[in-house]
C-alpha cells in the first residue's frame, strides 16, 4: 500500500506502524463523572465497518508524524491523509 | 545443423553451440536455446514423470505455462527441483535430470499406480486416509509425503544471494510482445517514466515464434528494432528475464528479475535474482494469451503438444518433435501451425478440426468433423487414431500431435485484487472484467484482442490513455501493417467417450475426475479445484482450468460463466523462496547493534548475548573459570565488595524538552513529575491506558524544560511512538518536544562501594560528587579526563552505591578503557547481562520478564504511586474491578527451603496442601538465578496477596520438569531492603 | 585538553574508504549534528534563528540546504543543522544560546553513522536499498526511509553524492548493506 502523506506525498506502507481507529484520538475526560465507562468504551468498542475507516498511522521510518488514514476497508482505497494532530486540534483537543 | 530434429533458420545463434547433460547423457544445442528445445532437437521428447500415475511426460508447451516438462536443474546445493525445461535457458555445461521417477525416466517403479488408476480417483486421500486417526501422523503422513512433490531439494543452503529493490515509473508495461512494444513505444516517445517488463530473454512474445510480417519486417526484426528504440531511451528501463508475479495495492507490482539464471553461476557480487517492487502510476497488462489443449484419449503422450509451441518451437528455434506431425483443433490457429511447419519442410500427416465447416488447404490434409479417438506410443507418440465424421476409425502414424483449442487471455494479474474475469463468447474465452487493480488497463491478447494489427492498436491506445490521466499528451505512434485475422473457433473441450483423459497434466486430474467430484456434489468451482487439485500444480492450470471448468459445465448442465472461474493469486509463475528473503538471511537477517564498548569487550574475551538488535557483554570469562557460574559469580560478588563498571547504552533515551516538559512526563508516568527539582533523577513507571504496566524508567530533569527520560532496551521503540500519540494526537497544543538519543551516549554504569572513589579519579576536580554535593538521584552535566562533556546519574539498578556516566559515543572505547585503569586499584571487574540481571533480582528490581503485559502497578506492590491528583495514560482503567480483587497477584521474593534447591523461572506456585491443578493456582516465577550474597537459588514471583504472605512456605510445581519443592515466600529486595547502600 | 581518543562507527580509529566499480563509499566523522524543533508558537522565529544560521531559507519537508551551516528537514517544525566538527563540536549548546527560548535544541553528532557514496550511477546502488526514488533525485533531497530494516536520511548533495545517516549502533550492518549493494549494482 502507499500512504500520501501530506507533507512528503505518496510513501510505502512499510515505513508506518498501524496503530488502530482514529476515535484513539477522542480521549474522555478524566474528572467527568463516568470516566470509568466512558474509557471503557473509549479503550474497547469499535466500529468494524466495510467501508471507510479512519485509522492512525505512525510514520516511524518518515517523518515520525502521526496520520489519520481514511481507508476503504473492502478496496483499500485510502481516500484521505491528514495530520493527526491537525485532526486532534480540529476535534477539540487543543487545551 | 546439430540434432537429429534441427530445421533451419530460427533465432539460434548456430555459431555458438553449447553442450549439456539430461540424465547424464551429453548433448548439444545453440545459444538462444532453451533445454526443451535443445532436447527436441535431438530427438528427446520424453522429459518427465507426472505426479501421481507416473505417466511419461513431455513438454507441452513453449513457455512458462508449461505443466509437463519439469526437471532438476544444476547439481550440488545449486539443484532447483521443479524448473522448467520449456523457460531453462541452455548454457555451455547445463546439468539436467529428471524427477518422479526410480531408477529411470523409461522405466519407473512407480508407474504401477498407472495401472492402479482406479484407485487413485479424485478424493483417494481424503477416502482412504480416514482411520484409524491414530495412523495419520505415524502411518500415513510418512507415506504420503514420500510419495508426494516432484523434484527433491539439495537440503544444502543456497549458495547464492537475492536482492531486492524498488523502482518509480509512470508508466508499467507487463509484456513485450506486439501490444507491450506498440504501448511502450507510445509511451517512451511521449517522455514518460516507462518500465517494460517481459519473462523472456528475448522480447517480442509470439513475434518471435510466427512468421507473419509487420509492414516489410519479420516479427522479430520489428521487435528488434523497438527494443532497440526503446533501449536508446534514458526514460525507459527495460527488464527482459523479468516476471511480473503480482499486482498489489495502489499501483505497486512485484517483478521477479532472473539476473544470473542463464549462466552456471552468478558473477562475483551478483544476486542470481532480485525481487523488484515496482511504484507505478499506471501499468498496461500487454502479458498476451496462452493456448489451451483439447482433452482426449492418452493426451498426455510426449509429442503431444499444443499446436502454437510446435509452431515456436519451429520458428523460433529451428526444432521440431518429430518428423511427421499431425494437428487437432477447434480453430483456425491450428491451421497456422500446419501450414508453418510446411514451409520448415516437416511433414504434417493430418489437420484434424472438429468443425465440419473447417477451411481446406492444397498444403496438408483436413479431416474436417473428425476428433481424436485414441492415441499410442509407451514413451512417446508413434500413431493416433482418428474417428472420423463418416464413421470408422483412421489410424495416423506421427510423432507429434498438435492442439489447439483456442487461446485464453492471461487475465491472471488482473484477478490479484478480487477481480473476476468475464466470458467473451466471441472468443469462448474469460476476458478481464470491470474491477482491475487501480491504473491497470489490459490491452492485446490478454484484453481478448488477438490478432496482431489489434495487438498493436490497442497497445498504443491504452497507453495514450494511461498517459492522458497522468497530464501526458502522447503522440499516436505509427504502426506497421499487419496480420488483423478473425477468431474463427467452434468450442470444443474434450472428446466425451474418452476414458483416461487428462485436463490437468500437472496433478494428474482426468476429465472423470472432474465429472465424479460433480457427482460427490461439489458444485463450487473452488471446491472442486480443491478436490480433484485441478489447477493447484505449479503450473497453476494456466493449460487446465478452462476444460476443467468447461467439463464441470457440461455435466452440471450450466454455462460456462454460471460455473465461473476460480481465483488468481501471486505469485504469477513459480518464485524461488530466497528471492522473497532477499540479502536478510544467516548473519545478515537483520541488522546488529553494537555497544560503544563493544571492541573492548571482544579483547576481554567477553561472550555477548543478543538482547533485541542489540549484541551485549553477557559475561566476562577470566582465564581458568570453566562455567559461566563462576564468571557471573565473581562479578556480582566484586562489584558488591569494591567496583564494576557495566554498559548501559542500549537502554533507550529520550530528549524531552519544552515549557510543558514536566506537564507532558505527568501524563505519561503514572507517578508525578511536575515537582522534580532540577538536577534530579525519579523513577518512572509508565502504563498503557488500559492500566497494564508498559515500560519503566527513570527520569533527569536536566533544566526546568529539558528532560532525559530512559526506557527499557525492549521498549525504547514503542515508547517513544507511545509518547509521539501522546504529544500529537492526545495533547496537540502542549508545548513539548521528542527526539531519541539512544545512540548519542555511551553510557556505563559504575556500581559497588567504590564507586564514588573510582569516579572521582575520572570526573574533573571542579565537580564536587561527594554525598553532600551529589547525592541518591542526583544528576548534572560534568566534564571527565580532563575537559570531556559529560552526563552523570546517581542511579542504582544493582541496589549498590552507584552512577551512570554518559559521554559522546564516540568517546565510549576510550572511557571504559580510562575507567578499568583507574579502577585497577580497586580490582574493578567489568560485568555483563547476566550480573547485571542477578544484582537485579537480588534487589527485587523489575524488568521485562516482570513487565510482561498482564500486570498492573498493584501487582508490583506500587499501586500508590498511581496518581490520582492529575491525569495520566492508563490512571482512570487501572482502576477496572477485575485488576484490583483482593487476592491480586504481588511481587514477592522467592527462597527455597532446601537451599541446594533450584527456583526456576516459569514454575507455578501451589498453597501447601492442595492438590497440583489449575484451579489451585497461586502465581508464578518470574525471573530467578544463583544469588552469590545469599548463597542460594532465589526468585522473584507473582503470588496472590503475596504482600500478606511473608514467611509462609508453598509448593513450587513445574510438571513438566519434575520440579515439586518448598520455597519461602520473603520480601523482593533481598539486598539491602532499607536502601542504606544506595545512599552511602 | 582531554586525551581520550575518539572511534569511528565502524569502530576504527581512521574513517574507512571503499570503491567498487564507479561508486565510493566514505565514513565521514567530521560533521557535528543538533536537532532543533521549534517550541509551541515559535515556529517562526525558530525559521528566522535558522535561517540566519544557514545563512539561507530553512529547508522545506524532504528538503536539505543551507550556506554557512546546513540543515535537513526531520519533520514538521524539526530540523537536523551539520556543521564541521573542529569548528563546532558543541554545535547544541552553541545553537542553543541563539535560540531565545524559540526552540528546542539537543546534541545529534553520536547518535548517527554517516557514509557518503560519491560517483556515477548511485541510483543503480539505492534502487538495491531503499523505496526513496533516488532516480529523481537533483540535490536538495532529504528524505529518511527505511534500509535493510534500519530508519536512515538521505541527503542528496548532488545526483553523484549523496550522504546516508543511520543509526551509528549499526554502522557495520549499514556499511556491510551499502557495500552489498555496491558490488551488486555495478
Amino acid at each position: 500500500m502507499l500512504i500520501d502523506h501530506p507533507l512528503l506525498g505518496p510513501r510505502d506502507a512499510s515505513e508506518f506502524v498501524y496503530k488502530g481507529d482514529a476515535s484513539l484520538i477522542n480521549r474522555p475526560d478524566w474528572q467527568a463523572e463516568d470516566a470509568l465507562a466512558k474509557f471503557i468504551d473509549y479503550g474497547y468498542l469499535r466500529d468494524n465497518p466495510a467501508s471507510d475507516h479512519r485509522e492512525l498511522w505512525f510514520h516511524e521510518q518518515g517523518d515520525r508524524s502521526w496520520l489519520v488514514v481514511t481507508r476503504d476497508t473492502t478496496t483499500h482505497e485510502i481516500k484521505s491523509v491528514e495530520l493527526a494532530r491537525d485532526v486532534a486540534r480540529r476535534e477539540g483537543r487543543s487545551k | 545443423m546439430t540434432g537429429s530434429n534441427r530445421l533451419e533458420g530460427g533465432l539460434i545463434d548456430r555459431s555458438k553451440p553449447l553442450r549439456f547433460k539430461f540424465d547424464g547423457i551429453g548433448y548439444s544445442g545453440f545459444e538462444g536455446d532453451t533445454l526443451a528445445s535443445a532436447l527436441l532437437a535431438n530427438g528427446v521428447r520424453l522429459m518427465g514423470r507426472s505426479f501421481k500415475y507416473h505417466r511419461p511426460r513431455g513438454p507441452m508447451t513453449a513457455g512458462s505455462e508449461e505443466p509437463n516438462a519439469i526437471v532438476e536443474l544444476r547439481s550440488g546445493a545449486r539443484k532447483e527441483p521443479n524448473t522448467r525445461a520449456t523457460t531453462a535457458e541452455l548454457y555451455e555445461g547445463l546439468t539436467a535430470n529428471s524427477q518422479n521417477r526410480w531408477p529411470s525416466l523409461k522405466w519407473d517403479a512407480m508407474a504401477v499406480n498407472d495401472q492402479l488408476s482406479n484407485f487413485f480417483a479424485a478424493g483417494f486421500y481424503y477416502k482412504t486416509f480416514m482411520w484409524p486417526a491414530a495412523f495419520w501422523e505415524k502411518v500415513y503422513e510418512p507415506i504420503i509425503r514420500k510419495a508426494a512433490g516432484l523434484g527433491t531439494l539439495s537440503h544444502k543452503p543456497d549458495p547464492d544471494s537475492y536482492d531486492k529493490g524498488f523502482l518509480h515509473c509512470d508508466l508499467l508495461v507487463i509484456g513485450a510482445g506486439p501490444t507491450g512494444l506498440a504501448a511502450a513505444l507510445t509511451a517512451g516517445r511521449a517522455g514518460a517514466q516507462v518500465i517494460l517488463a517481459d519473462e523472456d530473454h528475448l522480447p517480442g512474445g509470439r513475434l518471435n515464434a510466427e512468421t507473419f510480417t509487420l509492414g516489410d519486417q519479420t516479427g522479430a526484426d520489428w521487435a528488434a528494432a523497438a527494443m532497440a528504440e526503446l533501449s536508446s531511451m534514458p526514460n525507459v528501463r527495460v527488464m527482459t528475464r523479468s516476471t511480473v508475479i503480482g499486482a498489489f495495492d495502489h499501483g505497486i507490482y512485484g517483478v521477479v528479475e532472473r539476473v544470473s539464471d542463464h549462466l552456471p553461476e552468478p558473477l562475483p557480487g551478483k544476486p542470481r535474482q532480485i525481487l523488484w517492487r515496482v511504484y507505478s502510476k499506471r501499468a498496461i497488462l500487454a502479458a498476451g494469451a496462452t493456448e489451451r489443449p483439447i482433452v482426449f484419449e492418452n493426451n498426455d503422450r510426449p509429442g503431444i503438444m499444443l499446436a502454437s509451441a510446435i509452431r515456436a518451437y519451429a520458428n523460433r528455434w529451428g526444432t521440431t518433435p518429430a518428423k511427421q506431425v499431425a494437428i487437432f483443433t477447434n480453430n483456425d490457429d491450428g491451421h497456422r501451425t500446419a501450414s508453418d511447419l510446411v514451409a520448415k519442410g516437416v511433414e504434417v500427416v493430418a489437420v484434424i478440426d472438429t468443425r465440419t465447416d473447417a477451411p481446406g488447404s492444397d498444403l496438408y490434409d483436413v479431416i474436417a468433423g473428425g476428433e481424436i479417438d485414441q492415441t499410442w506410443g509407451r514413451l512417446g507418440l508413434t500413431r493416433i487414431e482418428v474417428k472420423m465424421p463418416k464413421g470408422g476409425i483412421r489410424r495416423i502414424t506421427c510423432g507429434a500431435l498438435g492442439v489447439s483449442g483456442g487461446w485464453n487471455p492471461n487475465v491472471h494479474l488482473t484477478c490479484h485484487q478480487r477481480g473476476r474475469p468475464v466470458w467473451n463468447d466471441a472468443i469462448s474465452a474469460f476476458v478481464p472484467g470491470d474491477t482491475l487493480p487501480p491504473g491497470m488497463i489490459p490491452a492485446g491478447a490478454a484484453a481478448g484482442d488477438f490478432s496482431t494489427h489489434g495487438a498493436l492498436v490497442s497497445g498504443r491506445k491504452a497507453a495514450q490513455e494511461a498517459l492522458a490521466d497522468l497530464g501526458i499528451d502522447a503522440k499516436p505512434t505509427d504502426l506497421p501493417q499487419a496480420e488483423d485475422a478473425p477468431v474463427r473457433i467452434t468450442p470444443f473441450w474434450h472428446v466425451t467417450r474418452a476414458k483416461r483423459a487428462w485436463v490437468d497434466q500437472q496433478n494428474d486430474v482426468t476429465a472423470k475426475d472432474v465429472k465424479l467430484a460433480h457427482q460427490e456434489n461439489f458444485v463450487s468451482v473452488e471446491h472442486l479445484k480443491r478436490y480433484t487439485t485441478l489447477g493447484m500444480a505449479t503450473d497453476q492450470g494456466k493449460t487446465s482450468n478452462m476444460a476443467g471448468l468447461a467439463i464441470m459445465a457440461e455435466v452440471a448442465g450450466k454455462s460456462i460463466p454460471e460455473v465461473g472461474t476460480t481465483m488468481f493469486r501471486p505469485p504469477y509463475t513459480p518464485t524461488a523462496m530466497g528471492v522473497f528473503a532477499g540479502r536478510s538471511r544467516d548473519e545478515t537477517f537483520r541488522p546488529t547493534r553494537k555497544t560503544p564498548s563493544h571492541k573492548w569487550a571482544e579483547e576481554q574475551g567477553a561472550t555477548f548475548v543478543e538482547a533485541g538488535l542489540w549484541l551485549r557483554a553477557q559475561w566476562f570469562p577470566k582465564p581458568g573459570e570453566t562455567h559461566w557460574r563462576e564468571s557471573v559469580d565473581r562479578e556480582v560478588t566484586q562489584t558488591r565488595k569494591s567496583v564494576g563498571i557495566c554498559d548501559v547504552t542500549t537502554l533507550g533515551k529520550i530528549d524531552v524538552q519544552g515549557t510543558d516538559a514536566a506537564e507532558f512526563l505527568n501524563r505519561v508516568y503514572c507517578n508525578g513529575f511536575a515537582k522534580l527539582a532540577v538536577g534530579k533523577v525519579r523513577y518512572g513507571l509508565m502504563l498503557r491506558e488500559d492500566g497494564i504496566v508498559m515500560d519503566d524508567g527513570t527520569a533527569a530533569r536536566l533544566a526546568e524544560d529539558h528532560f532525559v527520560v530512559t526506557t527499557t532496551t525492549a521498549n525504547a521503540v514503542p515508547v517513544y511512538r507511545h509518547m509521539e500519540f501522546v504529544r500529537q494526537c492526545l495533547f496537540p497544543d502542549m508545548d513539548v518536544q521528542l527526539i531519541s538519543t539512544t545512540e548519542a551516549w555511551a553510557q556505563f554504569a559504575v556500581a559497588g562501594p567504590n564507586s564514588r572513589a573510582l569516579l572521582q579519579k575520572i570526573v574533573d576536580p571542579e565537580f564536587d560528587i561527594s554525598n553532600d554535593a551529589f547525592p541518591f538521584m542526583a544528576c548534572g552535566a560534568v566534564t571527565v579526563c580532563g575537559g570531556l562533556r559529560a552526563r552523570l546519574f546517581r542511579i542504582s539498578f544493582s541496589g549498590e552505591l552507584a552512577f551512570e556516566i554518559a559521554v559522546p559515543t564516540r568517546y565510549g572505547d576510550a572511557l571504559i578503557r580510562r575507567l578499568m585503569q583507574a579502577g585497577a586499584e580497586f580490582d574493578v571487574v567489568p560485568y555483563g547481562t547476566e550480573a547485571l540481571g542477578v544484582m537485579r533480582i537480588e534487589k527485587g528490581h523489575a524488568t521485562g520478564n516482570e513487565l510482561n503485559g498482564t500486570i498492573t502497578a498493584l501487582n508490583l506492590g506500587m499501586d500508590r504511586m498511581v496518581s490520582k491528583k492529575k491525569d495520566s495514560i492508563g490512571s482512570v482503567l487501572s482502576e477496572r474491578e477485575g485488576l484490583n480483587e483482593a487476592d491480586a497477584l504481588k511481587l514477592v521474593g522467592l527462597k527455597p527451603v532446601n537451599p541446594d534447591h533450584t527456583v526456576p523461572a516459569g514454575a507455578h506456585l501451589m498453597t501447601k496442601g492442595t492438590k497440583v491443578s489449575a484451579a489451585n493456582d497461586q502465581g508464578y516465577v518470574t525471573s530467578a538465578c544463583y544469588s552469590p550474597n545469599l548463597g542460594c537459588h532465589i526468585a522473584l514471583a507473582y503470588l496472590k496477596s503475596g504482600d500478606t504472605r511473608m514467611g509462609e512456605v508453598i509448593r513450587l510445581v513445574s510438571p513438566l520438569t519434575g520440579i515439586d519443592h518448598d520455597v519461602e515466600v520473603v520480601s523482593a529486595h533481598f539486598v539491602d531492603p532499607e536502601g542504606d547502600r544506595l545512599r552511602a | 585538553m582531554h586525551d581520550l581518543k575518539p572511534m569511528t562507527p565502524l569502530g576504527q580509529h581512521e574513517p574507512v574508504i571503499e570503491t567498487h566499480g564507479p561508486v565510493t563509499l566514505t565514513e565521514v566523522t567530521d560533521t557535528a549534528l543538533a536537532s532543533v524543533a521549534a517550541r509551541l508558537g515559535r515556529e517562526a522565529d525558530t525559521a528566522a534563528i535558522l535561517a540566519s544560521v544557514l545563512g539561507s531559507e530553512t529547508p522545506a519537508p524532504a528538503r536539505h540546504g543551507g550556506k554557512t551551516l546546513t540543515a535537513f528537514w526531520m519533520g514538521p517544525d524539526q530540523w537536523m543543522v551539520e556543521a564541521p566538527l573542529e569548528t563546532h563540536e558543541d554545535l547544541a549548546a552553541q545553537l542553543a544560546a541563539t535560540s531565545e527560548g524559540a526552540m528546542s535544541v539537543t546534541e545529534q553528532t553520536d547518535a548517527w553513522c554517516r557514509f557518503d557514496l560519491s560517483g556515477e550511477r548511485l541510483a543503480d546502488v539505492f534502487e538495491r536499498l531503499c523505496s526513496a526514488n533516488t532516480r529523481a533525485f537533483t540535490g536538495g533531497e532529504a528524505v529518511r526511509t527505511a534500509i535493510e530494516h534500519l530508519g536512515c536520511f538521505l541527503l542528496c548533495r548532488t545526483p553523484a553524492h549523496i550522504s546516508v545517516l543511520g543509526p551509528r549502533s549499526a554502522a557495520n550492518s549499514l556499511h556491510h548493506a551499502l557495500l552489498t549493494a555496491m558490488r551488486s549494482a555495478h
